[in-house]
């Protein structure tokens, strides 16, 4: 193991070497950073040339001056990590560490959701294979996959944010509307259920007049301004996800997994007031933090209380609800920050922002208000982003799922009579996210460098906007910087997934053989 | 929540009926019967075809020394007077087309004077959006092709000779591999855009070949254990007859579908350049500068976005269409949908049998 490491590493170090010096000549050849001044006609023109050409050592060729560059990128075995200066004499380290942050906070959540989301999809359609569902799914992921990002973005300012604002200073919605939401609401989740024609038709009209109904209901409270969980929509949701865990992971036939799962349920209501006291106190980080540390500590009693022999899934189970809860504690918080933040002056009412990464005129010390505002900047990119990338998952899971489905180990594990979630959940689906995770660690390390557009649309300043000012003004080091960053993140993600492979797939063994 | 597995007399039913289907037929013959019968490409492939020749015959177009006139009247240098009456909401240049037809109380299925409108000095836009999209299309098929080639000669020569050749060829494809495509793209686009849109596409297809040749080589690192490659080589055939008559046939399928789905990823690569302003450069358009050009003016004049976003996604979707139907064509383990009429064709065709 250990010497496939190095051996992965060694190459890692040669392809690094080889792609870095392609484009650092491929940039350097292709133009010449000091055009500009050339034909300028200001008399301090020529002595801008000399000070630039001396501090990027211009004078150098660009074949040998990336030699000096490579200098400084091994000065991190010395501790003296260098990559140069950008042309406003800035080292380049530090401008691009101070973007990383915010493409990361641009990224993870869209990952996640599209993660989830479009595995949870694929897999539901590789189970109706040749459906309704199936079918419209495949259109959709298609059409995804055909949007260019900028253009989705454009769509999501105007009818996501300006129209959606524009709505809320008086939220109503037509007969005609509501009967079109509802329908549509209800067709998605008919026919993702499936079954029979008279069954589709059923829950088609439940979805449909429920939804109706809600929307009704929300409007009536005007819990669109006002919106809240409150303790009672609080448990009904964290039962129903203590229920939704259960049947995933071990089926609702586990009485004692079912209990801990309840009980968590029912701990989160008790502490319900408790926990919405300690909201309001200061230092909120640490408090989630310990939070969840107590959550995790009452997960494993009530699973010790609750299950005699065999407590791992038990344990699990209630872990997986407590989180769960715990987040839907956080949601109901935030939503009842919705009005305070919808009425300071920053935001006068139009709480969904098209542009930027955080209010510079929310001048809050408010924990919850400044989240809500981080949030809220990150609507819309992640939409797009999540729209881009999952269609992606989709038909990725979708298409291992299937094979998975027609390996022997599925027929034997319905011949010796499992029920069907027992065989999709423990048996097809773990085997399907084996390749998935691969694709899933190369894509994170992917995305790090490519939200280049979605930077631009939404007006972030995280890598890619560095990398555009790079080309833009022929900053070699500072495109070298953010090419040096990601493609060695790249890499890395290369290596760790195929270590992750050889962990979750005991039939491959790394480093054997050679 | 889960629906029950077929019974296996069902299963075997399926098998037959699919047997049935390829019996008497060579590999080529089923590739083809299963790319007609798949409806979605079908469609695709016609709808393409059709926004192809609609697009290129629209504006006057020289090759040498025969000038082709153009059905539309305007090209994208024309300057027609700016139509200030006639929108509603006191809006300038606004779309003419019509598709509502009178008796609906529209005004009747027509073209008019700008079917798309027209920009801020007047030009006409329905001839702005069939040249940026000849500009994309143009675009993918160079990227498509160039990509295509360099990525099947890579793979190929990795794969056949395997050793030495190999080693250089893959690790010359990971210095390329790790550097992210629209970076190349923008610097490429940076410094070569201003030499035309056909320079543009072949310096990107220089470097888009990377992910076609490792599969490729994979696919030739397979084929050539193969016992009738041994077969072959017993009797006596040199490399150069083994690579393309015995093994570039297999591989094929594996090829066209990954050039299609290139192609897709070209399209919107294409755009996205356009859009950072490193692709197509002014005085000519293509459909991605276009939309950047005009995004500002999505509030008040949307038609200017519209038009050339629903043309992009035209294209693609239908060569990521085109490219699903060939990999189901040529996939052997994709099994078909089975109907409710083929298993009554099964049915009627064992009972004649039976009672024969």
């Amino acid at each position: 193991m250990f010497a496939f490491i190095m051996r992965r590493l060694g190459t890692l170090g040669v392809i690094l070497f080889g792609s870095s010096f392609l484009l650092y000549n491929l940039a350097a050849f292709s133009g010449d950073p000091v055009a500009e001044l050339r034909t300028s006609t200001d008399p301090e023109a020529p002595a801008q040339i000399a000070a630039l050409t001396r501090s990027l050592q211009l004078d150098v060729p660009p074949p040998l001056r990336y030699f000096i560059w490579l200098k400084g990128v091994f000065g991190v075995f010395v501790g003296k990590f260098d990559l140069g200066q950008t042309r406003a004499s800035e080292p380049v380290n530090v401008a691009v560490f101070e973007a990383i942050p915010t493409t990361l906070r641009l990224v993870t959540t869209a990952v996640i959701v599209a993660i989830v989301l479009g595995i949870a999809i694929g897999i539901i359609t590789a189970l109706r294979q040749y459906s309704r569902f199936d079918y419209s799914m495949t259109f959709v992921s298609f059409l995804l996959f055909s949007l260019p990002i900028f253009w989705v973005a454009v769509l999501l300012k105007q009818f996501m944010a300006i129209e959606f604002n524009n709505w809320l200073a008086e939220p109503s919605i037509a007969p005609r509307a509501l009967a079109t939401i509802a329908g549509i609401i209800g067709l998605i989740v008919a026919s993702a259920v499936g079954g029979e024609r008279k069954k589709f038709w059923k829950v088609f009209g439940i979805t449909s007049v429920g939804t109706a109904l809600t929307l009704t209901l929300l409007l009536e409270i005007n819990w669109f301004l006002q919106p809240a969980l409150g303790p009672v929509g609080y448990f009904a949701a964290s039962v129903g996800a203590a229920i939704l865990i259960t049947q995933l992971s071990v089926g609702l036939g586990h009485k004692p997994s079912l209990r801990a799962a309840l009980a968590m349920a029912v701990l989160g209501l008790a502490f319900y007031y408790p926990v919405n006291w300690l909201f309001e106190r200061d230092k909120q980080p640490l408090i989630i933090f310990g939070l969840l540390l107590v959550t995790i500590a009452c997960a494993f009693g009530a699973s010790f209380y609750f299950a005699k022999i065999d407590r791992g899934p038990v344990v699990r189970t209630a872990i997986l609800t407590g989180i769960l809860s715990g987040l839907l504690m956080i949601l109901d918080k935030l939503m009842r920050t919705w009005e305070p933040y919808f009425k300071t002056d920053a935001v006068n009412g139009r709480p969904v922002p098209t542009i930027g990464q955080s209010k510079a005129l929310l001048d809050s010390g408010d924990y919850w208000i400044t989240l809500l505002d981080i949030l809220m900047h990150l609507v819309l990119p992640t939409i797009a982003l999540t729209a881009i990338s999952f269609a992606g998952y989709i038909r990725f899971s979708r298409g291992t799922m299937l094979e998975v489905l027609n390996q022997d180990y599925i027929r034997t594990a319905r011949a010796k009579g499992l029920n069907e979630r027992t065989v999709i959940m423990r048996h097809a689906f773990r085997n399907t996210m084996i390749p998935l995770t691969t694709i899933i660690v190369v894509d994170f390390a992917g995305i790090l460098g490519g939200a280049i557009i979605t930077e631009r649309v939404f007006g972030w300043t995280g890598m890619g906007t560095l990398f555009n000012t790079a080309i833009n003004s022929f900053d070699l080091n500072l495109l070298m910087g953010v090419f040096f960053l990601t493609a060695t993140m790249a890499l890395l993600a290369n290596l760790v997934a195929d270590l992750l492979y050889s962990v979750m797939d005991p039939r491959i063994r790394v480093g054997a053989g050679k | 929540m889960f629906t029950k597995k077929k019974s296996s007399a069902e299963a075997g039913v399926e098998t037959s009926i699919l047997n049935k289907e390829t019996e008497g037929l060579s590999q080529g013959q089923i590739v083809r019967k299963r790319f007609l019968q798949h409806k979605g490409a079908m469609i695709a492939v016609f709808t393409l075809f059709s926004i192809v020749i609609f697009v290129f015959s629209a504006l006057k177009i020289k090759i040498g020394p025969w000038t082709y006139p153009g059905w539309w009247k305007y090209t994208i240098e024309d300057l027609p007077e700016l139509a200030l009456d006639g929108c509603s909401g006191g809006l300038v240049g606004c779309p003419t087309l019509s598709l509502r037809p009178t008796w609906l109380g529209g005004a009747g299925i027509q073209l008019g004077e700008h079917p798309f409108g027209q920009d801020d000095i007047g030009r006409d836009y329905f001839a702005l959006v069939m040249r940026g999209a000849q500009r994309s299309i143009m675009v993918t098929v160079i990227i498509g092709f160039i990509g295509g080639v360099i990525g099947t000669v890579v793979g190929a020569i990795a794969g056949f000779y395997r050793g030495a050749v190999d080693s250089i060829l893959m690790r010359f494809t990971d210095f390329i591999i790790t550097v992210p495509s629209i970076i190349i793209g923008s610097v490429i686009g940076y410094h070569f855009g201003n030499l035309g849109v056909s320079f543009l596409a072949l310096y990107l297809g220089l470097f888009a070949w990377t992910g076609l040749s490792r599969l490729v080589r994979g696919e030739f690192l397979t084929l050539r254990e193969r016992e009738f490659v041994d077969a072959a080589r017993v009797a006596g055939a040199t490399n150069r007859r083994i690579i393309f008559k015995h093994i570039l046939p297999n591989a094929v399928g594996i090829i066209i579908v990954s050039v299609t789905l290139l192609m897709s990823g070209a399209i919107l690569l294409e755009t996205a350049l356009s859009y950072l302003g490193f692709g197509v450069v002014a005085p000519d358009v293509s459909l991605g500068s276009l939309i950047s050009q005009y995004q500002e003016s999505f509030t008040t004049r949307p038609w200017l976005f519209w038009y050339p976003g629903i043309f992009i996604i035209a294209i693609a979707l239908c060569i990521n269409f085109i490219g699903d139907g060939l990999r189901d064509a040529f996939d052997p383990r994709q099994r078909r949908r089975i109907t409710r009429k083929d298993r009554q064709s099964a049915r009627v065709a064992k009972k004649a049998r039976a009672h024969a």
